[in-house]
């Protein structure tokens, strides 16, 4: 898959030595986002095609954009940009916050889906 | 939970839905091939780092001398349609993990249990697990080349398990049986599901 934003991933990540900064300073330091909780599996569509203009965005943010262009969920977001799940929920929040993303939830009070969801998933499956 | 800030205009096509499935069981049994057998892609990894206390942490300072921790989870997507997409999430083995659990079986609709009948008693905590939690689960032994096979009442008996609960061999490596435990699986958990309706 082509990220768009990957070269300043890389930038910024060595494959032996792990990551070369800091989780959490890429978030300056903020370990919760500003708003919204993001499961692992929030489904995560960006609403602008490029934001590599606007003010106050890091390299992270724009790749999370670019990312998301096709609809892609927090766990896939973390593994994409190899950061902890946790500085991707704070990037997460800055982006909400400027409505550059939308996120839909998954159900998880609501108890397992109605058959229609079953039955997809076991067709789908099956096609596989 | 309620939905998420965003648009959703009336009779629209239906929302984008995720749903996940778990896919357990002890060190080397076979997770991660049975979530890269299924799915679309390579597995995907993502990784949780935590403090010694886990939970809690608004301020950072002073955290360089708290002794972080990184759980790695193993991860596939199988996009089922537009608008739903199922996730494969194997666990982190180690018991100490128990809080990823959660995090993890929080609205998945059920779980595999993948057990290697030379080590049985390493999916034991999986078992209880998610029979303490409620959440459907079947167990899939695992058929690894050299290791004795075992009739499938004899697993059911020495794993305890109630006879509802689904027991099948499968081949983790092989993206047909693998295919086969998960339909086991979603058929199991609307069983499961109606069952516990009628007895509401």
């Amino acid at each position: 898959m082509t990220v768009q934003g990957e070269s300043a991933e890389h930038q910024w990540v060595d494959d032996h030595a792990g990551p070369v900064v800091r989780p959490y300073a890429v978030t300056r330091g903020r370990a919760r986002p500003v708003t919204g909780t993001f499961d692992l599996i929030s489904l995560v569509t960006a609403t602008r095609a490029d934001v590599s203009a606007e003010i106050g965005l890091g390299p992270e943010h724009v790749a999370i954009v670019g990312l998301c262009q096709r609809m892609q969920s927090v766990a896939e977001i973390a593994a994409h940009l190899d950061l902890p799940v946790g500085t991707i929920r704070v990037l997460l929040g800055d982006l909400v916050a400027r409505n550059l993303v939308q996120v839909r939830e998954p159900r998880t009070s609501a108890g397992l889906p109605d058959n229609s969801v079953f039955e997809a998933v076991i067709n789908g499956l099956r096609a596989l | 939970m309620d939905y998420g800030p965003s648009e959703r205009p009336a009779g629209a096509t239906p929302l984008p839905t995720a749903i996940k499935i778990l896919v357990a069981g002890g060190f080397g049994v076979g997770k991660t091939t049975m979530v890269g057998a299924v799915s679309e892609t390579r597995p995907l990894r993502t990784e949780e780092v935590l403090t010694e206390s886990g939970v809690g942490i608004d301020d950072l300072s002073g955290v360089e001398s708290k002794s972080t921790t990184t759980v790695a989870m193993d991860f596939g997507r199988i996009t089922i349609s537009d608008d739903l997409v199922l996730y494969l999430f194997g666990t982190p083995g180690q018991d100490r993990f128990w809080f990823v659990w959660d995090e993890l079986a929080l609205g998945a609709i059920g779980a595999v249990v993948l057990a290697d009948t030379r080590r049985l008693a390493d999916c034991f905590p999986s078992i209880d697990y998610f029979e303490g939690r409620g959440t459907p689960f079947v167990v899939a032994v695992n058929c690894f080349e050299g290791a004795k096979q075992y009739r499938l009442d004899e697993v059911q008996a020495a794993l305890n398990l109630d006879p509802d609960v689904p027991v099948l061999l499968c081949d983790a490596r092989r993206r047909e049986s693998s295919k086969e435990v998960l339909i086991t699986l979603l058929e199991h958990a609307m069983k499961t599901r109606d069952a516990r309706r009628t007895s509401d």
